[in-house]
């Protein structure tokens, strides 16, 4: 079985056994090294406001990115997988922006009643 | 479980791309993911919920930095290195960084070799990968008694707000734990892969599942996890 998987990679649509040149995975990794050295750039060169939070986010989406989809192999597997996994994380985004009203929400009641305190 | 045999017929011509496949195989009957096996489907369920842990930790983190009056202590200030007299802001963190990124590299190459059969080889990486998860444990535990010794504490520190260590400790130790499972889970696998047990589905000792390559594989996911969580820290709590 594992023969007749292997002598036809190119028509057979994704079987379970992965098969990638090296060169493709050494790519990715020179890659990931760039990114990261460019998010340790943003502090070294202490970029500040909205030049530094979008450079952070920018580079580590990059970086998430690239390792979902060519070390986790997500990019070859079936839509119905990749959708089953990557959805559901936007909830915790729905979840970022309740606590981001509610931390105000707290930080205001602590300025204004705690008259500045902790 | 299955064997390819089973999928192969009707593999071929009925499994349709797009968002029309999507519906075709959630509609399906038996199985909704055809072309990846049960093992690294339920893989996947349990990354996507740690997913939901991390994100829960990292949204507790954002929720204390946000609501504080105290100023937050800085971190490239915090997690600065001396290095013969010269000041290197965030020095360890970002040598853990790329030594977390090698071994996720060496870690795809294991898995690719493990489906080419090369039994040495894979051995190697795999074991070239644990001893970068214990440098990275190693290091960790060398920030920790560093911090410590400084006076950092989960209830207090002395540059700032006071749930800055609470949230550190939990992050970070919460994500060096996952690190060094990673490593005893890469120590027992390498000692599979060098033994034949995945050439001979030789039955593991606590399951009694038969070994197969693809466990290679479905390690390898976890162990990308643990350095895609890293990205994610690294980002939100290093250098914000």
């Amino acid at each position: 079985m594992d023969h007749a998987a292997t002598a036809t990679p190119a028509t057979a649509p994704h079987e379970e056994h992965q098969q990638h040149p090296i060169k493709l995975y050494l790519t990715v990794w020179v890659w990931l090294f760039i990114l990261s050295v460019g998010s340790y750039m943003v502090d070294i060169l202490q970029f500040q406001g909205l030049l530094r939070w979008g450079l952070i986010v920018t580079l580590m989406l990059l970086k998430a990115g690239l390792i979902i989809a060519v070390f986790m192999h997500m990019a070859w597997e079936r839509l119905a997988l990749s959708y089953a996994i990557l959805v559901p994380p936007v909830l915790i985004l729905v979840f970022v922006a309740m606590m981001a009203i509610e931390s105000s929400y707290t930080e205001w009641m602590r300025v204004f009643f705690l008259s500045g305190g902790t | 479980m299955n064997d390819t045999g089973a999928t192969q017929p009707h593999a071929a011509p009925t499994l349709e791309p797009g968002f029309k496949g999507i519906v075709r195989d959630w509609s399906s009957d038996q199985r909704s993911f055809k072309t990846a096996s049960w093992g690294k489907v339920m893989m996947w369920a349990f990354l996507l919920s740690d997913t939901f842990i991390f994100g829960c930790f990292l949204l507790s983190y954002m929720t204390a930095r946000m609501s504080t009056t105290v100023p937050w202590p800085n971190p490239s200030e915090v997690f600065a290195l001396e290095v013969f007299g010269v000041h290197m802001p965030l020095l360890l963190i970002a040598i853990m960084t790329f030594v977390l990124i090698t071994s996720s590299g060496t870690m795809a190459m294991a898995v690719n070799y493990a489906y080419r059969r090369d039994r040495k080889r894979t051995t190697m990486l795999i074991l070239v990968t644990a001893f970068f998860g214990a440098m990275f444990v190693g290091m960790q535990a060398f920030e920790w008694s560093k911090l410590i010794h400084e006076g950092v504490r989960p209830w207090g520190n002395p540059w700032g707000a006071d749930q800055f260590g609470a949230t550190f400790f939990m992050i970070t130790g919460f994500h060096g734990t996952h690190v060094s499972i990673g490593v005893i889970f890469l120590l027992i696998m390498a000692r599979k892969v060098w033994r034949g047990d995945l050439d001979n589905a030789r039955p593991g000792f606590l399951t009694g599942r038969k070994g197969r390559y693809e466990m290679v594989e479905i390690m390898g996911l976890y162990w990308h996890f643990v350095d895609l969580v890293w990205v994610f820290i690294f980002a939100f709590f290093y250098l914000w």
